[in-house]
């Protein structure tokens, strides 16, 4: 048996590539994608909890399997954004919607 | 010899494989310059999670994990940098000065959980291995679609609407352009 | 006593309203009417003074039947604010206390209110139109009879410092009246200042009375010091400071505040400079009104004074005689008509002063009566004073609104010309020289036999020879005014000097009655320390040497100035030091300049500035600085950029963390 230790090691590293990814990626897809590694990062956790902790219920799987739905639609929103920032301001850098600090 | 050929059973160094590639793919997807291969990178990592869902014996996740991550919005951040004027050529240039700041961040981050990690002590089922066998797509179904204690009808409902919401936000976000123009 | 509770607030309350109703509806009034809206308002306080004063005196009420001796009475007493915590039961109060003293001053008040109310409607009238000041030149009177009727009615200390006050600065406002004259600027501010320097000894006393006695309230203090206690319960006695004791030491400071109002040296330099401001309210404020409130003030605690504090009135006999004699001499040097006035008005204050300071209760084995003589004297003099001084101003106040100027230089020969001001001013010039049957005569007359009777031998003779000086530079003012040497320019101007309409006139003559009837106003039955009746016996001898000296004063003023001669200049050239000095005042104001500028400006005020500047400026600077730094330096948080963000988010977590787990 794998101890669970070491899935939430895979999951820790996982999460803070994903948090490196975010704070340097200059543009929104490469954002977008850091935050998908994330969200898995956090998905494994669940899992693993679940599997080694209370293997008769399901809670972490079901709650892993709604993630990766909201996953989806946050994906799908992200992407709209992005389509409708880089046509606005013809840039697709994260530096190029700054209007929000004003 | 004796500990160490009892780890080297077909499952731990078939997870041993497994994180290598998902920690090393997830590493190059986040550092690499081409978004292009960002993505490819990512679907390592992707595909090397479902994997460890499956060894996990949760197969349906798995699955799940394959045709909405890996199928769906992989593809959808492909057709952005393919649609994207550019974006695949667009080196980034971040300044070493960003990187050390933000892997600062990170890493005290992977410290802190660690040490918590460390000086935790998990409750592990020891007959986990064979409760997990006990659970099978029947189950899981009940659970969503039940209103009784652990069952998620409700979340499942909204998650519905959600996506339903998100299709409509996203065409309407994404076409509001050609609105105004029109 | 049901009425004059219904007449009290209408008293204080009807110049007040009159204040604000003319002070707030700013210049919407013509200067006829605010002047008539003004004189309406004071004539109707006017005769609720009068009502009241003759109900106290002859109405039973302040001698109900078979009294004999007048009460004083509180007619209302409101808390207004209570000092529970360092002192309890240790409260101020405003209130309407009515005794002899009071009841006289709101006749003099109201009285010379009213007439100069109806004499500015001439005076402020020039050139055909009324000054564009009218409304805020009613206004400030309005305030000023306020606060000088509250003082004189306040029933405790406080209240009284309060009006005080109130009374400084209409006086403030009024000497600045034309405030576009740098003279009446200065004057103004010299004014409030200096007399804003005497209250603050003034204030002192108060804190140190009220801290010992625990009580600010007139009637308290006196019943207290007459029961014979050492103000409430023995708590100050035996307390020195600097070997005077410390009863002696707050009464002084009590009295020093007196002197700044009413101009005793060497306070006085205010009172000279003040007659920048328009004549009437000169004759109302700095000749028969506010100028006595030092005299009011040591009359109304005059028991604390006699019993706890006799060498604060000895020290008030003594600056009232040197300043009475100092004025008297400079008033001879002066030129400026009204500046004539204004130290008349020094000395004869002085004389009231004196007065009270020779005053004392019956000590073991002196008759009671003959020793409070001063105080009635005292009393019967302000009220004689207000009324001649009154009129003496307002007759300059004619003179210089045909003259235009207020140099005796451009006088002369004036009798012809203003008949009824003439009269007016001979009969004030033989009051204050005390020439019967005018009022001076008698209360003068009383202030010199009370000088004797207490065997203050020294200060009666200072006190007989200014009277001579008196009687001499009135009358030298008198004859340079109306004989000497006809100006010339007067038969060839075309606008001849004449008596003045109705207006100007009619104080005149009142005051002038007042001042040949109120000499035989039974002042003795009326006035008294003790509120008891007194008999009033003429001292033939003392009137008589007083006769002599006016006589001769009168005498030698005929020989100088009754017709143009030589003789004038001749003495003064014998005598030119002192009469430089006069001139000049006896260089008292440079005196205080000098003091004001190296001491308080040199010193202290610019130690003070430096410090404002280098330390108070440089600690405002510094704050200023790091706000600043602060904030450019903090701006770049607020960068709009994501990723810093969530650096600082993901840093802000890990370190929550680290110290929610492991501190």
């Amino acid at each position: 048996m794998i101890p669970v230790e070491m899935y939430l090691i895979v999951s820790t590293l996982l999460f803070f590539i994903g948090v490196f990814g975010f704070l340097v990626r200059k543009n929104l897809v490469g954002m977008l994608m850091s935050i998908e590694l994330i969200l898995n990062a956090v998905n494994i956790n669940f899992v693993a909890f679940n599997r080694y902790l209370f293997p008769e219920q399901i809670e972490g799987y079901a709650y892993s399997l709604f993630v990766i739905v909201v996953a989806a639609a946050e994906t799908a929103v992200a992407i709209a954004i992005f389509f409708n920032v880089y046509r606005r301001k013809g840039s697709e850098t994260v530096k190029s919607i700054r209007e929000l600090k004003h | 010899m004796d500990t160490l050929s009892a780890l080297l059973t077909g499952n731990n160094i078939l997870f041993a494989i497994l994180t290598v590639v998902v920690l090393c793919s997830a590493l190059l997807s986040v550092l690499t310059e081409k978004l292009m291969h960002a993505a490819f990178y990512l679907f390592l990592t992707l595909v090397g999670i479902a994997a460890m869902y499956m060894q996990m014996q949760y197969e349906f996740l798995a699955g799940a994990q394959l045709s909405v991550y890996a199928g769906g919005i992989l593809m959808l951040f492909i057709f952005a940098i393919v649609l994207v004027h550019h974006i695949g050529e667009n080196s980034e240039s971040v300044s070493p000065k960003k990187k050390w700041i933000a892997a600062i961040a990170s890493i005290s981050g992977v410290i802190l959980c660690l040490i918590t990690m460390y000086g935790t002590n998990f409750n592990v089922n020891p007959e986990a291995d064979e409760l997990v066998k006990n659970v099978n797509m029947e189950t899981l179904g009940y659970a969503l679609l039940g209103t009784g204690k652990n069952q998620y009808l409700l979340p499942f409902e909204a998650t519905g609407i959600l996506l339903l919401a998100c299709i409509i936000g996203a065409v309407v976000i994404a076409n509001k352009e050609k609105e105004d123009k029109a | 006593m049901e009425n004059i509770i219904t007449f009290a607030p209408c008293v204080l309350l009807l110049p007040f309203l009159m204040f604000l109703f003319l002070g707030l509806t700013n210049y919407k009034w013509t200067g006829k009417q605010a002047g008539i809206i003004g004189t309406a308002g004071i004539t109707v306080v006017a005769f609720c003074c009068y009502y009241i004063a003759l109900q106290y005196f002859f109405g039973g009420v302040g001698k109900p039947d078979g009294a004999t001796a007048y009460q004083t009475i509180t007619v209302f007493n409101m808390e207004w604010m209570k000092m529970s915590v360092a002192h309890p039961g240790l409260t101020i109060s405003i209130g309407f206390l009515l005794d002899p003293i009071s009841a006289m001053m709101l006749i003099v008040i109201s009285t010379v209110s009213l007439m100069v109310h109806i004499y500015s409607f001439g005076y402020m009238f020039e050139h055909g139109h009324y000054d564009e000041g009218m409304q805020r030149y009613y206004c400030v009177l309005s305030l000023f009879s306020f606060a000088m009727l509250g003082l004189v009615l306040a029933t405790n200390i406080f209240q009284m410092y309060i009006f005080w006050e109130l009374v400084g600065v209409s006086s403030f406002l009024l000497i600045g009246y034309y405030y576009k004259k740098p003279a009446a600027i200065s004057a103004c501010k010299k004014a409030f200042i200096v007399t804003r320097f005497a209250d603050m000894f003034y204030l002192i006393g108060i804190l140190i009375v009220s801290y010992y006695t625990k009580t600010f309230d007139f009637v308290e203090m006196n019943t207290l010091a007459e029961n014979g206690h050492t103000l409430v319960g023995n708590s100050m006695e035996g307390l020195t400071f600097m070997g005077l004791s410390l009863t002696t030491l707050a009464m002084f400071l009590i009295f020093l505040g007196g002197a700044g109002k009413s101009a005793m040296f060497p306070f006085h330099i205010w009172l000279p400079d003040a007659m920048e401001g328009p004549t009437p309210s000169s004759a109302l404020i700095h000749a028969a009104t506010m100028v006595v409130a030092g005299v009011f003030l040591v009359a109304r605690l005059f028991p604390v004074f006699a019993i706890d504090a006799p060498n604060a009135l000895e020290a008030i006999t003594y600056i009232g005689a040197f300043t009475a004699l100092f004025a008297a001499v400079i008033a001879v040097a002066q030129t400026d008509i009204k500046r004539v006035l204004a130290f008349s008005t020094i000395s004869q204050i002085a004389y009231m002063m004196v007065a009270l300071g020779v005053a004392r209760f019956s000590i073991e084995g002196v008759e009671h009566v003959e020793t409070t003589l001063g105080f009635t004297a005292s009393m019967w003099h302000l009220f004689t004073h207000a009324m001649f001084k009154a009129m003496l101003f307002l007759c300059c106040g004619c003179i210089i609104h045909c003259v235009e100027s207020n140099e005796m230089a451009k006088m002369g020969g004036l009798k012809k010309y203003m008949p009824i001001t003439w009269a007016c001013f001979g009969i004030g010039c033989l009051a204050i020289a005390g020439i019967p049957p005018f009022s001076g005569f008698f209360s003068k007359g009383e202030i010199l036999s009370a000088c004797l009777e207490n065997q203050c031998t020294g200060i009666y003779v200072i006190m007989t020879l200014t009277a001579g000086l008196t009687a001499f530079y009135m009358f030298r003012l008198f004859y340079h005014i109306f004989y000497y040497e006809e100006n010339p320019e007067y038969a060839t101007s075309e606008h001849k000097p004449h008596d003045q309409k109705w207006p100007m006139t009619l104080p005149l003559i009142v005051f002038a009655v007042l001042t040949c009837v109120c000499g035989f106003f039974p002042f003795g039955q009326l006035i008294t320390a003790s509120h008891e009746a007194i008999e009033i016996e003429t001292n033939w001898f003392v009137e008589g040497v007083s006769l002599t000296t006016a006589a001769l004063g009168i005498g030698i003023a005929y020989v100088l100035y009754y017709k143009k001669n030589d003789k004038p200049a001749k003495i003064m050239a014998k005598m030119q030091g002192l009469c430089t000095a006069a001139s000049h005042r006896f260089y008292i104001d440079e005196v205080w300049y000098g003091i004001t500028r190296s001491f308080i400006f040199g010193i202290i005020c610019k130690s003070i500035a430096w410090f404002d500047r280098h330390c108070i400026d440089g600690f405002m600077d510094l704050m200023g600085w790091l706000t600043n730094r602060a904030s450019s330096e903090s701006k770049d948080f607020q960068s709009g950029h994501v990723q810093q963000y969530a650096w600082v988010f993901v840093m802000g977590v890990v370190v929550i963390g680290t110290l929610a787990l492991y501190l």
